[in-house]
């Protein structure tokens, strides 16, 4: 009965200790905290860099090697989010014979916390995708497509929340139109919903019900079509939604040398990212937070 | 005070933390470059590792034999590789047709463009077969009727591009590129008989202007990419002979 009480109390001390410094961090107006947000897409199985006779890409990428860059920002900033935007699959041999399983280990052990879905990532069928599940440590998030009558039902979220240090961030995804891109017996039953509606219920959601600090759209839809310019894609969704502070994109392939800014529905700043494909690149976008409730609200300083 | 009361407080504590949002008031983007300036961490390298000399080892070990090289440029409208990839494809998918429908594939038509890479002379492996079709296009039979068939023999004769066709289609043009004789297994094209065409799902789809291929009559998905049918291929035989024959020619005066 003694211990009992005393396991008790050591939890609700342990509990308070917890919360207290989380609430000193908080009140701390001075400080300022850093969110490192690090992401990929359309890797499309290049595990090992391209070799010295490629004429295009000779000698760069490798998973070994971006390991080793994970880890050096890791260390310098621990509140770190690394993310990727579909396509894991197909484009080597290694997905020909593994199936997708030694990507999805491979970004277990680089500690990949998010991913969404692309369409190549149907490529052995949705049940190909949900047999490698079981290798893959992260979450995947699409909130467009409605897995609800395939197998993958429950295992997509819409959107998933981080903390780190405090700070509160939510991510959504987003996937592309699949009726004439994938077959249809490849995604099945997968249904695609029209991603601008559903953006800007997720960033409400995200923003408002949620709180959070920091809205990011892990999105596989496109940076832009220059021979459909009406199809949806990031740069549409970053002036039809608001709250979202964050569009990484991916399927178009686009090397974007340094994020695109574009201005939401209330004429505030969006980041739009992409890194081209094969994993020759690490997008990095920092953030910086204050607490200070006097902060001025016509947004942050952009360095890109 | 009790637990009860500190937990409470605890809570009250989180809500007030978690409601005071904090503003982002500065962001920096950059890209990083993944080369050679980075090292690689070692316990990912040894991972791979194993999966690597696997693939490797599958890859590199030879299933054929090639006694010249052959490129998709050495022939006017039919070349000895493009003659291989479609009788390949025939042989080895009508196996698949013949046990799913009953019936018999006519012929096979393929795309130049699709011949990725050259086969050297020498040893095949299966990384030829990657070379030769990096994508995963898969074969496709349609049901077209013989009117189709004369729409898609017109096309060929006005590309002019040694499209691959399998040895039962045999077409013949005039020296001004006027269709002057189109058979199929020796026999002259019915314009209402339903033909079985198999050609890869790229084409199917309207790649390279076919658009011969709708409407028709069905569509048989023999979830069969056109690689792995050139894996089976030349696993079954020791030494290709391709050749260049009369089945796509064209007249000279």
């Amino acid at each position: 009965m003694k211990r009992r009480q005393f396991i008790q109390q050591s939890t609700a001390a342990t509990a308070l200790v917890g919360v207290s410094g989380l609430g000193l961090q908080s009140f701390n107006t001075s400080k300022t905290k850093k969110i490192t947000i690090l992401h990929t897409n359309d890797v499309h199985s290049h595990i090992d860099p391209f070799g010295p006779e490629d004429a295009r890409n000779a000698n760069k990428g490798g998973v070994a090697r971006r390991a080793t860059l994970v880890e050096s920002i890791r260390k310098e900033n621990p509140n770190t989010l690394l993310l990727d935007a579909g396509d894991i699959f197909q484009g080597t041999p290694y997905f020909n014979y593994y199936g997708g399983e030694l990507e999805f280990k491979l970004m277990s052990m680089l500690k990949y916390d998010l991913a969404t879905i692309g369409n190549h990532d149907f490529d052995n069928g949705i049940n190909g995708l949900y047999k490698q599940l079981p290798h893959a440590n992260f979450d995947f998030v699409s909130a467009n497509y409605d897995f609800s009558n395939t197998v993958m039902d429950t295992h997509v979220k819409p959107y998933k929340i981080f903390v780190k240090n405090g700070i509160k961030i939510g991510v959504f995804g987003l996937g592309v139109q699949l009726d004439g891109l994938v077959d249809k017996n490849m995604y099945k039953e997968t249904v695609y919903n029209y991603p601008i509606e559903i953006a800007q219920d997720m960033s409400r959601i995200l923003k408002e019900e949620q709180n959070c600090d920091l809205v990011i759209c892990l999105s596989h839809i496109g940076y832009y079509y220059k021979n459909s310019p009406d199809r949806v894609c990031d740069l549409s969704l970053a002036k039809a939604t608001k709250d979202i502070d964050l569009i990484i994109g991916g399927h178009t392939h686009t090397f974007l040398p340094k994020p695109t800014i574009e201005k939401n529905s209330i004429g505030k700043n969006v980041l739009v990212n992409q890194v081209g494909a094969y994993g020759l690149y690490l997008g990095k976008v920092d953030f910086y937070f204050e607490s200070d409730k006097e902060t001025k609200s016509e947004g942050a300083t952009i360095i890109i | 005070m009790t637990i009860k009361h500190i937990f409470k407080l605890c809570f009250i504590l989180l809500i007030v933390s978690c409601n005071e949002n904090s503003n982002i008031t500065k962001i920096e983007g950059k890209r990083i470059d993944i080369d050679e300036s980075l090292l690689e961490n070692q316990e990912i390298e040894d991972f791979i590792k194993p999966y690597r000399e696997q693939v490797n080892k599958n890859l590199d070990s030879i299933i054929s034999f090639a006694p010249e090289t052959y490129s998709k440029s050495d022939g006017e409208l039919n070349t000895a590789i493009g003659n291989l990839m479609a009788d390949a494809v025939y042989s080895e998918s009508n196996t698949v047709f013949n046990k799913r429908t009953g019936e018999n594939i006519d012929f096979v038509l393929l795309n130049h463009g699709g011949i990725r890479s050259i086969i050297s002379k020498g040893n095949i492996t299966s990384r030829t077969a990657y070379e030769v079709m990096p994508f995963d296009n898969s074969v496709v039979v349609v049901a077209l009727k013989g009117k189709q068939v004369q729409e898609l023999t017109q096309y060929l004769a006005a590309a002019k591009r040694a499209h691959p066709v399998s040895k039962q289609f045999q077409l013949t043009l005039t020296d001004d590129n006027a269709v002057k004789s189109a058979t199929i297994s020796d026999k002259k094209i019915e314009t209402n008989k339903t033909y079985y065409v198999a050609t890869n799902d790229y084409l199917y789809n309207g790649g390279d202007r076919m658009d011969f291929f709708h409407p028709n009559d069905s569509l048989y998905v023999l979830d069969y990419k056109i690689r792995n049918v050139l894996i089976d291929y030349f696993k079954k035989t020791d030494t290709l002979k391709p050749q260049i024959d009369n089945r796509f020619i064209k007249l000279n005066n």
